[in-house]
């Protein structure tokens, strides 16, 4: 496994990049840093009133916590979903703008990958961590929850980095890739549970004479137990299903060593392609 | 001495599409990618160069030598054979690749060391060479896309050299900066040179090879066509490329016809020697149009140097065509190969550049008592001062 090795010496690199992604991103503009919170923000509010208050999404009653408010059961699925689609979305294209790059010096590729996915990473936890305060003020005692969170945002960083490794290189090669990404990503914003809870999905639902048990097949989805894991710790206060957990974990190591495996298979060629 | 790059029967091949929609639709319709054809940028190449020398990478453009580079920066990877690195390797291919246009130069510098290969520590304990190497003290701190070109590609070129590579790869970028800065880059590659790093280069600039590579490789459509010492291949490429029309006194366009090389006897020479006596006869034919005709001849060395343009006025006397010599009692010019051209003209007029196709060439030998570095023996004479005056 000498790739490893080498990206094991890599890291300050990843460091780096991670850091150069950060710091430009918001670089010349007034607010700066406070864009990375006023876009949840924005989010959250506009959800918050067109399915809580408009559409009158009923949030479920948090068990043990006790909770029961529209606005934290959506923040708690929609920061990880937002993780999951920014990094997903901006992945086709990590390769191709870092081009020059990859034609003029050599270093492991998969690096930029990875620091794109972690430059997001860290955004994710900063607004984790604004999260977190919330939920304190509304009484919901998430501090000793805080390893479990810990180990989904792991698993989810898994699964997104999994799935940018394929995105990324495909897109190198077959250029609609990208535009394929954000077509799927607006779909499965709608079929993952972040603004409506699980219990709103019937159990089954006939369909051109055809009786489909619609609550299983929309759970093969991963993102959903995972979203409902998200939940389980934030906004109920309890572990999350251990079933959900394994087939969630299941996924994210498949779609990694998938991605991987893609990657290695594409990459020799990249400086010629890109 | 063991190399420093091995490069085992190498070859790399590129795909020339000759649409390139890759989208999916077109595959789809297709039932494949895109139409491509193969091309092949490198054919069977090995070569070695050896662990401490300077080595050069010659040909011409599309030969493949770049290709070849980027195989042993391992940024395109060779179809077949293997290319072996013994060392830390640092390729200088465009300076500055990775800056961040809105990041200071302070953070480029990290940023770009650590693409480069470099760790936190040690590019924090050079920093401050780093930095005044590029003599960008001052700007270090604003965002790099306020830099101008030559500071941009400074602060590359520094970064790049401060990696402190057992290989160095080089293509083609000695040639910026301002004299000043040049000067300070011949500096440091010489001091990379005495600390025994190995150096690899791609260029145009021969006299760059001949100077500063004990070895070179030519190169042409991706096959090896040379590999020796930079002298010799260097002169065997530009031999190839200004190949005279036919062999030895060959005909000079515009007028001259024949020049020809006589020994001391007035015998007919294909070589000399420096210091022997040699005349340079040259025949010609005065067209009407030309009043008042001088004869120009010029000889170049191969590297495109001109040595010398001596000129005479000729007559016209009994006829359009005639005759002149060119007396030389000793031979000033050292070993080496030069072609001889000469032109008819107005007295005054311009001569142009010299059709070195129609060239004679005439292969110098080193003489008895000559030096074999430069161009001219001086024939000076050497004297010891004995009283000398304290000044």
């Amino acid at each position: 496994m000498t790739r490893l090795a080498e990206l094991a010496e890599s890291r300050e690199l990843l460091a780096n990049l991670t850091l150069r992604e950060l710091r430009g991103r918001y670089k010349r503009s007034v607010l700066g840093w406070g864009w990375s919170l006023l876009n949840p923000l924005t989010a959250i509010a506009t959800y918050w009133v067109v399915f809580g208050v408009f559409l009158k999404v009923e949030p479920p009653v948090g068990h043990p916590s006790g909770l029961h408010n529209y606005a934290l059961f959506l923040v708690c699925a929609l920061l990880p979903w937002t993780f999951f689609q920014s990094a997903v979305e901006s992945s086709p294209e990590t390769l191709i703008s870092n081009g020059n790059l990859i034609k003029k010096v050599y270093f492991p590729r998969e690096i930029l990958v990875i620091s794109a996915s972690t430059s997001i990473l860290v955004t994710f936890l900063v607004e984790s961590t604004v999260l977190l305060v919330l939920l304190l003020i509304a009484g919901n005692m998430v501090l000793p929850w805080i390893p479990v969170l810990i180990l989904l945002i792991a698993i989810e960083y898994l699964l997104v980095l999994g799935l940018a490794l394929i995105l990324s290189v495909c897109n190198v090669y077959f250029r609609d890739v990208k535009h394929f990404v954000s077509l799927a990503l607006r779909i499965l914003f709608y079929a993952v549970p972040v603004v409506y809870p699980v219990t709103l999905v019937p159990e089954h639902k006939t369909i051109l004479g055809i009786d489909l048990p619609l609550r299983t097949l929309y759970q093969i989805n991963p993102l959903v137990p995972l979203v409902d894991c998200f939940r389980s710790v934030l906004y109920d206060l309890r572990f999350p299903d251990l079933g959900q957990l394994a087939y969630v974990t299941g996924w994210a190591v498949a779609l990694l060593a998938l991605g991987w495996w893609v990657f290695s298979r594409l990459e020799p060629r990249l400086a010629e392609e890109v | 001495m063991s190399a420093a790059v091995g490069v085992t029967d190498v070859s790399k091949r590129y795909r020339l599409y000759h649409e390139r929609n890759q989208s999916l639709k077109a595959s789809v319709m297709r039932g494949r990618r895109a139409k491509y054809e193969e091309f092949w940028a490198l054919r069977d190449v090995s070569l070695e160069v050896p662990e401490g020398t300077a080595f050069g990478l010659i040909g011409e453009n599309g030969s493949g030598k770049s290709t070849l580079l980027k195989c042993m920066a391992r940024i395109l990877r060779p179809d077949s054979g293997r290319i072996a690195t013994e060392g830390k390797v640092s390729a200088l291919l465009e300076l500055g690749a990775g800056f961040h246009p809105e990041l200071s130069g302070r953070e480029n510098v990290y940023l770009n060391g650590s693409i480069l290969g470099l760790g936190k520590r040690e590019l924090r304990s050079r920093f401050d060479d780093i930095v005044g190497f590029a003599g960008l003290e001052q700007f270090i701190d604003a965002p790099v896309k306020n830099y101008s070109s030559g500071m941009y590609v400074r602060l590359g070129f520094s970064v790049a050299i401060n990696v402190d590579p057992d290989i160095l790869l080089i293509d083609e970028v000695l040639a910026v900066g301002d004299a000043e800065f040049q000067r300070r880059c011949g500096d440091k590659f010489a001091e990379l040179r005495s600390q025994g790093k190995t150096i690899v280069i791609v260029t145009h600039a021969l006299s760059t090879v001949k100077e500063m590579c004990d070895g070179a490789a030519l190169l042409e459509h991706g096959h090896l066509i040379e590999v020796g010492d930079a002298h010799d291949v260097v002169d065997r490429y530009l031999g190839d490329v200004f190949a005279p029309a036919d062999g030895a006194g060959a005909t000079t366009a515009s007028n001259v016809e024949r020049v020809e090389l006589l020994d001391a006897a007035g015998r007919p020479a294909s070589g000399l020697r420096t210091g022997d006596p040699v005349t340079l006869r040259f025949h010609y034919a005065i067209p009407d149009t030309l009043h008042e005709p001088v004869l120009s001849a010029s000889i170049h060395h191969l590297d495109g140097l001109e040595v010398a343009r001596p000129s005479v006025r000729v007559e016209a006397a009994g006829g359009p065509r005639g005759c002149v010599d060119l007396h030389i009692e000793r031979f000033p010019l050292l070993s080496g190969t030069y072609d001889v051209t000469a032109a008819l003209t107005s007295a005054g007029a311009p001569i142009g550049v010299p059709d070195r196709a129609h060239a004679l060439r005439i292969t110098v030998d080193r003489g008895a008592d000559a030096d074999s570095h430069g161009v001219v023996a001086l024939d000076g004479r050497w004297e010891t001062v004995t009283n000398e005056v304290a000044p």
